[in-house]
């Protein structure tokens, strides 16, 4: 026993050693070619690395990481190492917040693009706004993400009380629905665009027979189902992500429901084909996120990323690109306000909601005064056959539905 | 309302089946192994890739559903039975002695190791961890206008049935059967009589797991979309199924699955009715779960479980 005692004390010690050599190792200033220091500054990435999100949060590292890349020279001249520090938040909101912390604590750190989740974004901005750090958001769209009207929480897509009312303003408009039903996952997400579609729905007079909640990760929706086909609704609207919403479009389709089915921006995904199957065809999304390759900008954008990573950009791919380079554009312009010298957080944060007509491939960007995009669209998608992207049916602007 | 009744059926079933392999392993052990969703959910990626196999050879078009199905479940069954006589060898045998806390922290932990490990297998072949298992059996019986059973769901049942039929019968009558009942009564006393403890308690696993192997493979015909995490929600439920029916005993698993799956289907549909709209389908859990509560505080056993006497 005591010569284990004595080889695990060595094993602490050479470990420790290691740690503080490594932790020397990593300075913040590094020298260049010219043997002089470049400041470092570092824009943080988070979003679902791991996990059963991580399909929808690896597009948008891949997206920040592309832009730092194409700035990096520019950044360069300025006197600066620009570095991404990619962050998995495992769409968990505890795991979120520790990695608030994280990046709060680590002073080079001067905008964080994210996050995919708003239930994460939420809790993780409480901890950013302790210390002025900047946050672009490249996905949220719940109301409460911006409605608490924190100095440093700003987002390039639409509210999810623009999505709903987009969707809602579709259905009656569009397809004209006179009965709905109304089902959501229960998360923040899901119920809040649940919620907004179905207010907007009630205002334009249609009946709404029927509000369900479901739980995220089950399989088997028959129960929820049968209570949509006694009801007999012209269309389904579904508030969640697309595991779920594809089996419910499918376990539709097997019980003989005819209604139409209207998904937010998480059911616009390349997997409800696959899961869905025959079923997809028919299935309509609203998303903030549009199609990048509608334009010409865009499809030059979509085939450098092709190029570079070997795989077509994900639906928030433009987006966390846009978002990475909105914030390299405040940090720029604090730069120049700074008289070249390396900015504070909260001189990065002021300039940032301050951003004015800024072009990006997936969005133009006007913030307004509570870090909301004016120039932000509603998209809205439909599966007209099996084949993903699906083509665009309509585009509501979104700044109508700005309060 | 016999839709309710079917659709209920189908999904208590399904959680019958995979409540078995926690009861037998309690039954034998003592022990809940919780990592046995994990176990399923192997299972059901392993039917699955075998099911994508022989669609992408171009089988699955000539092949008879019946066997391609039958051949799916083989192969998880014994790819998910053989992980299951593993797990009991590295992870509980050595704990066996332990204090009956430690293998249950070591099961969740095999949990943990497996969802990852699938997720990781999964994401470095196919770059995707969901998967979608190919559509096998679409024909629909229609009985009236308003009630119709999908195929897939009567093979389920079929299914289920048999295979209980079958554990309850090798359990009941035959030799092995009979030194798992004796293990699971008195480990010393049974090996005195000279039955290989280890050995028995590796074929529990082996087919409480092989069980699993096969749910799996079913609940991904049935419902299509796996992925690593599908087994924890899943599992959650079974497990209950199985202290509703009795824990530890093989026909009150069957009874707690199919009971939890009506009252699940049941309640979904009438307690917006009953409460008028106050508490709507997302409250079926908790009504079960009330359910639940009420039947262990009148029989602490559960259904068909006798109670526990002390040995003196």
């Amino acid at each position: 026993m005591r010569g284990k005692g004595g080889l695990m004390a060595l094993l602490l010690v050479v470990a420790l050693v290691t740690l503080l050599a490594v932790g020397c190792g990593g300075g913040a200033t590094e020298p260049n070619d010219g043997g002089q220091a470049l400041e470092v500054i570092k824009v943080a990435s988070v979003s679902p690395l791991s996990g059963p999100q991580a399909g929808m949060g690896e597009p948008i590292k891949l997206g920040a990481q592309m832009a730092l890349e194409e700035q990096k020279a520019e950044f360069e001249a300025l006197g600066f190492k620009l570095e991404l520090s990619p962050q998995d938040d495992q769409a968990d909101p505890k795991v979120g917040v520790t990695v608030a912390q994280k990046l709060i604590a680590d002073k080079n750190v001067l905008v964080v693009v994210g996050h995919l989740n708003s239930g994460v974004a939420i809790p993780a901005s409480e901890v950013y706004v302790k210390d002025n750090l900047c946050q672009v958001s490249p996905a949220n769209t719940a109301t409460a993400i911006t409605d608490r009207e924190l100095p440093i929480v700003n987002r390039i897509v639409a509210r999810d009380d623009a999505q709903g009312p987009a969707g809602a303003d579709f259905a009656t408009n569009d397809l004209g629905a006179k009965k709905v039903f109304v089902i959501h996952d229960k998360t923040t997400y899901g119920q809040g665009v649940a919620d907004e579609f179905k207010k907007q729905v009630e205002a334009n007079g249609v009946q709404v027979v029927g509000y369900e909640g479901i739980t995220a990760g089950e399989s088997d929706f028959s129960a929820v189902l049968n209570a949509v086909a006694a009801a007999k609704p012209d269309v389904v609207y579904f508030g969640g992500m697309y595991p779920e919403g594809s089996l419910l479009a499918k376990q539709m389709k097997e019980k003989d429901i005819a209604a139409k089915f209207i998904g937010p921006d998480g059911m616009y995904d390349p997997k409800v084909i696959e899961i869905a199957g025959e079923a997809a065809i028919g299935v309509y999304c609203t998303s903030v996120a549009g199609d990048v390759t509608l334009t010409e900008v865009g499809r030059a954008w979509a085939d450098r990323y092709q190029a570079k990573f070997g795989q077509a950009p994900g639906s928030f791919a433009a987006y966390g690109y846009d978002a990475t380079n909105v914030a390299l554009e405040a940090i720029k312009q604090a730069i120049a306000a700074n008289g070249g010298e390396k900015p504070s957080r909260l001189q990065v944060t002021e300039v940032a909601r301050a951003i004015q007509d800024f072009k990006g491939v997936a969005t133009d960007v006007t913030f307004n005064v509570r870090g909301d995009n004016k120039d932000a669209k509603v998209f809205i998608y439909e599966f007209t056959e099996m084949k993903f992207p699906a083509p665009i049916v309509k585009e509501i602007v979104a700044g109508d539905y700005l309060k | 309302m016999p839709q309710i009744l079917l659709d209920g059926l189908t999904l208590g079933f399904v959680y019958a089946i995979v409540a078995l392999g926690y009861t037998m392993v309690y039954g034998v052990l003592k022990l809940i192994n919780f990592a046995h969703s994990e176990v399923f959910m192997v299972g059901a990626f392993a039917g699955t890739e075998v099911l994508l196999f022989l669609h992408a050879m171009g089988y699955l078009a000539t092949l008879p559903p019946a066997v391609a199905l039958i051949c799916a479940m083989l192969i998880a069954m014994i790819l998910s039975g053989t992980l299951g006589v593993f797990i009991e060898r590295i992870a509980y045998r050595p704990l066996r002695q332990a204090p009956r806390l430690v293998p249950l922290i070591s099961a969740i932990g095999v949990s943990f190791f497996l969802q990852d490990a699938v997720r990781l297998i999964e994401g470095l072949w196919k770059n995707a961890f969901y998967l979608t298992a190919p559509t096998l059996f679409t024909n629909k019986i229609t009985i009236t206008p308003t009630l119709s059973l999908p195929v897939k769901s009567l093979v389920v049942i079929m299914a289920a049935v048999t295979m209980m039929v079958f554990l309850h019968l090798f359990v009941s009558r035959s030799k092995w059967g009979k030194a798992m009942r004796a293990v699971s009564q008195d480990q010393a006393t049974a090996s005195l009589m000279s039955i290989n403890v280890n050995r028995v308690i590796s074929l529990t696993f082996l087919i409480g797991a092989g069980l699993g192997g096969a749910a799996g493979t079913l609940f991904a015909a049935q419902y299509s979309l796996i992925h690593p995490y599908v087994g924890f929600l899943l599992g959650i439920k079974a497990f209950t199924a199985a202290v509703l029916g009795g824990i530890g005993n093989i026909p009150g698993a069957m009874l707690g699955g199919i009971l939890l799956g009506l009252l699940e289907s049941f309640g979904a549909a009438f307690l917006g009715v009953a409460t008028n709209g106050a508490m709507g389908a997302e409250y079926k859990d908790v009504f079960a779960f009330a359910i639940l509560i009420a039947v262990l505080i009148f029989k602490p056993s559960g259904l068909l479980g006798e109670p526990e006497r002390e040995k003196i």
